[in-house]
């Protein structure tokens, strides 16, 4: 088990090393930086000095392994148009996305297992169909489209909720802030998990064991509880885990629809701005989430499924 | 536990399957199969339907995609108030016509779809057939590399491929291709790793057929079932991911009409009430993903049941 867990450990260090000089060498390609930081009336001696001065015009392997020496001590360099340390920025923003994914994740989870069981005990009646149809539509509704269409109703038609920002700080604030991004956010996963919760089920409630525990007369409820949904909840875990990823990745569509601040909004604006180092910075924090939920998720495996094996 | 992707082990090969069946019941299983979908055959209609719109905008569009009437600006849609019949689903803040845009903007959407899940799947079929035949450093390269750009969500990734290659069709489907292939390269992986131990790749393989024979000519046919259906499902979300990068400004030049572009363009005319503008091309963009969405699990059902996506 320990040995499993520094391996996975030392694994999960390699992805992030890895994400780093993927993105690194991808924004290296977006061309100089120092154009749009020098002034118009720039000599051609000026812009050398300047690149000079930054760095830019060593080989992009020293440049990599400067950013990441650095990076380890929680340096990721300074932005380019706002001069404030990356890491500050992205920190700052941290918090939004938090709160918004978290959300949107707790929503996802606590509503799709019960609707996923209720589909599956009682497949093919209407409310099975009426689940089924808004997991579909779900899914092919595009984020930005929902998100628009909850400002249009919510914030401009009826004036009920806010449509932008965090607010002002009051908890009751903050709370109806969160609202609209959130469901947004929410329904595309809300919508996939409903149906693999109940395909999962479904699949579980036509094993032997459960006719087994049927046949010797246990009640439905300790059937579908204790033998089937502890079962049937396992590969649902693991796309749980995987789908905070896709949070983290589709808050960069609802914190652009609702000006919410947090780093997705922060990494759209830099890669407008050509802000190289925050661009770099932002997207390795978000990786570094990533990995580490699914290192866990893959640990957590183990404990609800005893048939894991470390090895 | 990387296997989200469960593979399917079918221990017959799906054409043999089909055509076992069509024999006893003398009527192809693809007809008894949908005849039992019918959402799948409403489906098929509406892509039909969209992909006539696509080829043939140039020739039911009333007007002029790019260039509108300003004076017309804003126009609501025919049936309400201040509508007019000239402009069937109204005009957007530069007078151009909605109802002509989302039939072009459909061109877009199905190019990119379609292109852009070729490229991924060439890319990913390649790779994951190179894991999983020969092992060893190459599948632990490749699979390490999966890895790292799973590790990045997928939005996050393009928008920083299109932000160092610039707008642009050909752009947009080069970055939706290169980030689509890690779904491919792992089922295709997958299922390489067991068909490989098969008895024919063994003959083959006797009989001093090379490599490449045996990857290409013996086992990749095994594995297109699960390919079609991945493609498929590939095709919804890669339209998604267009009109998600169209929405943010980076995808073609925002003169084109795309179905993700006109939505940002009615974001600004939320609040003062035109919402036919984001409307009409949000739900063009729902309906195409829907209907690919249900065919695809047709496909899923008749194809391969046992992949889980």
């Amino acid at each position: 088990m320990f040995r499993y867990i520094i391996r996975r450990l030392l694994q999960s260090i390699l992805v992030v090393i890895g994400v780093s000089i993927l993105v690194f060498v991808i924004l290296f390609q977006t061309g100089d930086p120092t154009l749009l930081m020098a002034s118009p009336d720039a000599t051609k001696e000026d812009l050398e000095q300047l690149r000079h001065n930054l760095g830019f015009d060593r080989p992009i392997y020293i440049q990599y392994l400067d950013f990441a020496s650095d990076a380890v001590r929680g340096d990721f360099g300074t932005s380019l148009r706002q001069g404030q340390p990356v890491f500050d920025l992205v920190i700052d923003r941290v918090p939004a996305t938090l709160k918004l994914a978290l959300t949107a994740f707790v929503l996802s989870v606590v509503i799709s297992i019960p609707v996923g069981i209720i589909s599956a005990t009682k497949r093919n009646s209407l409310a099975d169909n009426a689940v089924m149809g808004f997991s579909l539509l779900g899914q092919a509704l595009p984020g930005f489209f929902l998100g628009i269409m909850l400002i249009y109703i919510f914030g401009g038609k009826l004036g009920w909720l806010p449509s932008y920002g965090q607010g002002d700080g009051s908890l009751v604030s903050s709370i109806k802030h969160l609202i609209l991004p959130a469901i947004t956010l929410s329904t595309f996963s809300l919508a996939r998990n409903a149906r693999l919760v109940r395909s999962s089920l479904l699949e579980v409630l036509g094993l032997d064991f459960v006719r087994t525990a049927r046949s010797k007369g246990l009640a439905e409820r300790v059937v579908m509880y204790r033998h089937a949904l502890k079962n049937a909840l396992i590969p649902v875990v693991t796309i749980f885990g995987l789908e905070f990823g896709t949070l983290l990745g589709g808050a960069v569509i609802t914190e652009t629809v609702f000006a919410w601040p947090g780093i997705g909004r922060l990494v759209v604006l830099a890669i407008q701005q050509r802000d190289f180092p925050v661009v770099v910075g932002a997207v390795t924090v978000i990786a570094i989430v990533f990995v580490f939920i699914n290192l866990a998720v893959d640990l957590l495996y183990g404990v609800i499924d005893p048939r894991v094996r470390y090895s | 536990m990387n296997q989200t992707v469960a593979t399917s082990t079918a221990e017959q090969p799906l054409s043999e399957l089909g055509k076992a069946q069509t024999r006893r019941k003398g009527q192809p299983r693809i007809f008894r199969s949908l005849r039992q979908n019918r959402l799948a055959v409403v489906s098929f209609f509406i892509l039909v339907l969209i992909l006539v719109a696509a080829v043939g905008a140039p020739l039911f569009a009333p007007h002029d995609p790019e260039r509108g009437v300003l004076i017309d600006s804003k126009k609501p849609p025919m049936w309400a108030e201040g509508g007019s019949s000239d402009y069937l689903l109204g005009t957007d803040a530069l007078g151009r016509d909605i109802f002509t845009r989302v039939l072009y903007g459909a061109r877009i959407s199905l190019i990119v779809g379609f292109t852009a899940v070729v490229l991924a799947g060439a890319i990913g079929i390649t790779l994951g057939m190179l894991s999983g035949f020969y092992g060893g450093r190459i599948d632990d390269i490749i699979m390490r590399l999966a890895d790292i750009q799973l590790a990045i969500p997928f939005i996050l990734l393009a928008i920083a491929i299109l932000a160092v290659l610039g707008q642009g069709l050909d752009k947009i489907i080069l970055t939706l291709g290169i980030s689509g292939w890690v779904t491919y390269g792992r089922v295709v992986r997958g299922q390489v790793l067991s068909w490989k131990e098969k008895d024919f790749v063994e003959a083959a393989r006797a009989i001093g057929a090379k490599n490449g024979t045996i990857m290409f000519r013996h086992i990749l046919p095994n594995t297109v079932a699960s390919i079609i259906v991945i493609a498929s499902f590939a095709v919804a979300s890669t339209i998604l991911a267009e009109a998600s990068l169209s929405f943010l400004g980076l995808g073609v030049p925002p003169t084109t009409p795309t179905w993700g572009g006109m939505v940002a363009s009615g974001r600004d005319y939320i609040i003062t009430g035109q919402w036919w503008i984001y409307t009409f091309p949000g739900i063009a963009i729902m309906l195409t993903v829907l209907a690919i969405n249900v065919v695809g699990d047709w496909l899923r059902d008749f194809l391969d049941p046992r992949l889980r996506l």
